[in-house]
């Protein structure tokens, strides 16, 4: 086997080679090989994550017609390396009213939550962290450890504008953890599995054009997850600071905001995984190296996506953006994953299950129908929402003093004397 | 099998060792000067009035009880989309089922008023 047909195979073969050749016991072997493994997967999205956030704000700056970073290095490319050294330069200000220990741990666990997500990201056909066979459970169950960090992150800073943002973080984020898991049901029920590679392998059509609702409440949910416009009440800066990391500093800081970054392009990743075909493409299965480069344009892609409506839309109201997901995404998921369900069983009943065109259209159709009866359902409530707005009663804005009343007081005064 | 979990185990490891790099290299480079001024909590420039860790919004305890719910229900249902192919159609039915009892729920709690804000 050559280098360039599979690099990573041959240098794995290579450091077995070198491992078998020093006389180590077997689980030693295992173990140095999981560490190297782990450790490659693991810095993949760090080291990816430096050149996105010069991207984004690159991309940022040009939806608003400037020119964004271009002094440091050629297209200001090498921004984040200054970012970096300016940050842990910094000093680091811990509040003496802060909870130490949460405090301290906070911005290490938001990184670890979102590191331990690409433990299951094929890369391509066969290079992949671990092909863990509950796999998307497993993504679902790291994820929230992110949540986790950001309620101690505000509570632990003992201060008020840190605990509101705690608060309304963690409201939206487990309200859009519903919609969001029962999105990532329907390509688990489709591909017969969790594993995140079977589904990648399953995936000969890609689910976007199969269920492309699911996508929709997925690609919503997520940007949800990581507090991105128009959901980034939990960091508002004209209302509560920063939110929650209004006490940090110095390199904790650094760490929550690359924890953001990351938390970004992991979900791009995972979306382009489940939905988006993953590592396939033409001639992958004879150059395994293509593979990542398909991943990442598809997660390129998504990630687009995020920067264009980041900079397009408004921040929404804390209520409306529970109705949207309590109102509107959650029903609509349940009652997806439940038709795309039935579909499924009768095809199968009818023995038409291979019969890809039908199977899709039929798919398609589901799709298309529920989503316009959920638009429909919501545009009525909508409306009768705004009928009942329209029965308050009109309030003037100022009274004006009452001019008999001191009058009055003085009377009864020379009265009683 | 095992291995996959030995890797996962290797992996939270380093994962959390991946943070603390840059933070203790911080600790070294960076200056550490603290007075009481600075470290005052960070509010609006005066002194912080009053408790920080008081009672809050009840309707955020409303909304984490609903969560808990879908989210313990959900997990019942991932063994159920993985299995399909080896289910009979009432196998599919009786799921289909358990997922409407859910949407009732959520139906009960929407009427009860336990997803408005205000």
């Amino acid at each position: 086997m050559s280098f360039f047909e599979d690099p990573i195979k041959f240098l794995a073969g290579l450091l077995q080679d070198l491992l078998v050749s020093l006389n180590l016991h077997p689980i030693a072997i295992t173990v140095i090989n999981n560490i190297v493994g782990a450790l490659i997967v693991s810095s993949v999205g760090l080291v990816i994550v430096i050149f996105l956030i010069w991207l984004e704000r690159k991309l940022a700056a040009r939806f608003q017609d400037r020119f964004g970073p271009n002094r440091a290095g050629p297209f200001g490319i090498l921004q984040s390396f200054g970012d970096l050294s300016k940050l842990v330069l910094k000093e680091d200000v811990v509040p003496d009213a802060a909870d130490k220990i949460p405090y301290n741990i906070a911005p290490i666990l938001s990184i670890a939550a979102v590191v331990l997500v690409w433990a299951v990201v094929p890369f391509s056909v066969e290079w992949i962290g671990t092909d863990l066979n509950v796999g998307v459970l497993y993504i679902a169950a790291v994820g929230s450890f992110g949540i986790l960090s950001v309620l101690m992150a505000g509570w632990a800073s003992n201060n008020k504008y840190a605990l509101l943002g705690a608060f309304r973080a963690v409201a939206q984020l487990i309200s859009y953890e519903v919609p969001l898991i029962f999105a990532l049901l329907i390509p688990v029920l489709l591909a017969r599995s969790m594993g995140v590679n079977q589904i990648v392998g399953a995936q000969d059509i890609w689910y976007i054009f199969v269920v492309p609702v699911a996508f929709g409440i997925f690609f919503i949910a997520s940007l949800a997850e990581i507090g991105r416009t128009p959901f980034d009440l939990l960091e508002a800066e004209s209302e509560i600071v920063a939110g929650y990391h209004t006490e940090y500093s110095g390199m904790k800081f650094g760490m929550f905001m690359a924890g953001e970054f990351l938390h970004s392009l992991t979900l791009a990743v995972v979306t382009a995984a489940l939905f988006l075909g993953g590592w396939r493409g033409p001639y992958v299965e004879q150059l395994p190296l293509l593979g990542p480069l398909y991943l990442f344009l598809k997660a390129g892609f998504v990630y687009f996506l995020i920067v264009w409506i980041r900079s397009s839309l408004p921040r929404i109201r804390i209520d409306h953006m529970l109705d949207i997901t309590w109102k509107f995404l959650t029903p609509l998921s349940v009652v997806l994953l439940m038709a795309i369900a039935l579909t499924d069983a009768l095809l199968k009943e009818f023995g038409q299950i291979n019969n890809t065109a039908l199977y899709v259209g039929a798919m398609i159709a589901v799709n298309v129908v529920i989503a316009l009866l959920a638009l429909f359902a919501a545009s009525r409530l909508n409306s009768r929402q705004r009928r009942q707005i329209k029965t308050f009663e009109p309030r003037p804005l100022a009274v004006p003093p009452k001019p008999a009343a001191p009058a009055a007081a003085s009377t009864s005064e020379e009265a009683s004397a | 099998m095992q291995d996959n979990w030995l890797f996962i185990g290797i992996a939270v490891v380093i994962a959390a060792m991946l943070p603390m790099l840059p933070i203790a290299a911080a600790r070294i480079l960076s200056p550490h000067r603290p007075n009481r001024l600075k470290n005052e909590t960070y509010e609006c420039g005066m002194e912080t009035v009053g408790d920080t860790w008081v009672q809050f919004k009840v309707q955020y305890y409303v909304y984490a009880l609903v969560f808990l719910i879908f989210d313990v229900e959900m997990i019942f249902l991932f063994p159920w989309a993985v299995a399909y192919d080896n289910l009979p159609l009432l196998g599919v039915i009786a799921g289909l089922v358990f997922i409407f009892l859910l949407l009732d729920g959520l139906a009960y709690a929407w009427r009860k008023g336990a997803l408005e804000w205000s």
